[in-house]
């Protein structure tokens, strides 16, 4: 057997594999954790020792949806066998689903749930859009001070974004912006453009100017260059970008706490207010912080031959 | 019709001069090759042609118009980089037809135009891959495929070969040789190669330190370099540059390039000729290996020398001649001379000898 092996070789090793098993398991324990109390029944969620294996059930979910009302009595077998099946689950726990007419009255979490989405997804778009054109400015044209602005641009991240917290709520409640979605947007994209400017940049400079000035003589105006070359050639790191801005806004908790308490709330606040009201359903947050964790997921996931080309692609500087 | 002329063009780069009183006409369907080191300031004048680069003053007229400030974009010129800068995220037929997209041409033109230029340099089975999945000559075609497919009013081309290794470099010379009489565009050519510059020009720029040393034919500037810059620069081997002294004896007069040598003999008219060409002081002696002759045997007129090192380049040998302390380079039949440290004669062809003043580098322009 040669004495020096390839990486490939080295990767199938089994006691490589073994040990990334571990190291995957360990990292992904408290992801399993919640999935499985997602599922399960509520009198087992909080039983020690803890259940590992039980009968998955979608109750936590469907009360996660939907308002509910206590039963004075148990419902009427009639009543029980026109409800629909998923309503069933709850009548044998003892509540009904509240309805206006005929319309389900939904909870909160859809709603906390699709703010989250607008919030992420605008200030995502202008955070990583901005911080591109920004970022090309800085690295195709000589400017003065151009090393101090990008240093300035940087500082903006170098406290703790909560010590701030304090003068923020005060500017949002003069400009009227306290609960509302533009207030997160403005709020978010601020924060992330620092860093988008910084990562495109990265990305940017690695773009040879060449191309562009290929462009330029075969007689494309700058701004056609830009969007024709320099943004296809920059997908790698937009989508780098993208994801990184993203997952930090979907995350971001101390500022929605703070600025937002109804109607533009995002989930991270929502989910453990729910725990105060009267006695922890843990199914129901469980169910709630699942279904959190999926669009960052599945964006990650969309994103990954290019976070993967990118992270490594951006960070080596020539 | 594409004319082409820099007047008194002058660009710094901070305190640094890279373009000085640059003066050039340029005329239709020529092909101007700018010859210099890195950092003499040709591709930052072709750049300015382009209009990638500002110039701080004087004009560039194309077809008698100042371009000076207009964009790059309407200047209707073409370039081929030295990277060659095929965009990679689009397929060769897209990269050769986006210039032609930039006119809003109709989707039949462009398909024609590209499958036309796609067949004169032999690429068209590459329409369909990607710029990645090209040789070094191959990406080379599509760029200047992709320069030449909308008919430009000029190529501008900043050294084009120079990323390609040697035998391909031979083969895309002849390549654009052959495109140039075909197609016939006005081009100017960015080199520091001196053999692809006197091979493909119509007529060589020598630039130095941002200063225009000469423009000729390749003939003219390798037979009369007009000062020892462009004398060393074209040319290979370099041209033997000495000091010289000029000495008449009797009748005759001769030149010797060290003072402990008798000196090589000279037409009587060296003298006269030097005279009225006002030489100073001191001189300098250039003379190229091939106009220094080499004989085996003793014979009249020719000194004895002593072979110091042979390179062996198979249709001929460069051989180091010691005069005294000094070097000549000979180039002489292969294997004329059979080992270093040989003794042979030589003589100076005063026909193909130039004059310098010493100080200026200027050459004196005596011929005999």
């Amino acid at each position: 057997m040669p004495a020096v092996t390839s990486r490939a070789q080295r990767a199938a090793h089994p006691i490589a594999i073994v040990a990334i098993a571990a190291a995957t398991l360990i990292f992904l324990a408290p992801i399993l954790w919640i999935a499985s109390t997602a599922f399960k029944p509520r009198a087992i969620a909080t039983s020690v020792p803890p259940t590992v294996v039980f009968t998955p059930e979608v109750t936590p979910f469907v009360k996660l949806f939907t308002k509910r009302v206590q039963l004075k009595e148990p419902p009427t077998p009639e009543a029980y066998e026109a409800a629909p099946w998923w309503e069933k689950t709850i009548l044998d726990g003892g509540e009904r689903v509240l309805r206006v007419g005929d319309d389900v009255q939904l909870s909160q979490y859809p709603n906390r749930f699709l703010n989250s989405l607008i919030v992420a997804v605008i200030s995502t778009v202008l955070a990583v859009g901005m911080g591109t054109f920004t970022a090309y400015g800085f690295s195709r044209f000589k400017m003065a001070g151009e090393a101090d602005l990008l240093f300035f641009i940087l500082s903006t991240r170098m406290l703790p974004p909560i010590v701030v917290a304090i003068p923020m709520f005060l500017m949002y409640r003069t400009f009227g912006l306290t609960d509302t979605h533009v207030g997160l947007i403005i709020l978010y994209t601020a924060f992330n453009l620092s860093f988008s400017v910084w990562l495109m940049k990265g990305f940017i400079d690695e773009i040879p100017k060449e191309y562009e000035e290929a462009a330029l003589v075969d007689g494309y105006s700058r701004l056609e260059a830009f969007f024709k070359i320099v943004l296809p050639e920059a997908a790698t790191g937009i989508a780098a970008t993208a994801v990184f801005c993203f997952i930090t806004a979907w995350n971001e908790y101390a500022f929605a706490l703070i600025l937002t308490n109804r109607r533009a709330q995002t989930a991270p606040p929502f989910i453990p207010s729910q725990i105060g009201s009267g006695l922890p359903e843990w199914t129901v947050i469980a169910a709630g912080t699942l279904l959190f964790l999926l669009p960052v997921a599945i964006f990650t996931f969309a994103l990954r031959n290019h976070l993967l080309r990118g992270v490594t692609f951006g960070a080596i500087r020539k | 019709m594409t004319d082409i002329v820099l007047r008194d063009v002058q660009k710094w780069f901070g305190p640094i001069q890279v373009i000085k009183d640059m003066n050039l006409s340029i005329d239709h369907n020529e092909f101007i090759v700018l010859l210099g080191p890195s950092g003499c300031g040709k591709t930052t004048t072709l750049r300015a042609v382009a209009g990638l680069e500002t110039i701080d003053e004087g004009d560039i007229l194309i077809d008698g118009k100042p371009v000076q400030h207009m964009k790059a974009s309407d200047r209707d010129i073409a370039m081929v980089f030295q990277s060659f800068s095929l965009y990679p995220h689009m397929t060769v037929y897209e990269n050769i037809a986006f210039p032609l997209r930039a006119r809003r041409m109709s989707r039949q033109a462009v398909d024609e135009s590209v499958r036309e230029i796609a067949r004169v340099l032999r690429i068209a089975d590459l329409l369909d891959r990607r710029p990645s999945a090209l040789s070094g000559g191959d990406m080379q075609r599509v760029a200047i495929g992709r320069a030449l497919v909308r008919r430009p009013k000029a190529m501008l081309m900043d050294e084009p070969i120079g990323a390609l290794d040697a035998k391909l470099r031979e083969e895309m010379r002849a390549e654009i040789k052959r495109l140039h009489l075909k197609q016939g565009s006005t081009t100017i050519y960015v080199t520091h190669d001196q053999v692809e510059a006197m091979s493909l020009a119509d007529r060589i720029v020598i630039m130095h330190e941002g200063v225009l040393q000469q423009v000729g034919s390749p003939d003219e500037v390798y037979a009369r370099p007009q000062n020892l810059f462009v004398a060393q620069f074209v040319g290979s081997p370099v041209m033997n540059v000495a000091p010289a002294q000029v000495r008449q004896e009797g009748g005759a007069v001769r030149v010797s390039v060290d003072p402990a040598t008798p000196g090589f003999d000279f037409p009587r008219e060296l003298l006269s000729r030097l005279n009225g060409h006002g030489a100073g002081e001191a001189l300098a002696l250039g003379i190229r290996p091939e106009g220094v002759l080499v004989s085996r045997e003793p014979r009249d007129g020719y000194l004895p020398v002593e072979a110091h090192i042979i390179e062996p380049l198979g249709s001929h040998d460069i051989v180091d001649l010691k005069v005294g302390e000094r070097l000549l380079r000979a180039r002489t039949a292969a294997g004329f001379v059979p080992r270093p440290g040989e003794r042979v004669h030589a003589r100076i062809d005063p026909a193909q000898a130039h004059f310098f003043d010493a100080q200026s580098g200027r050459s004196l322009g005596v011929r005999l």
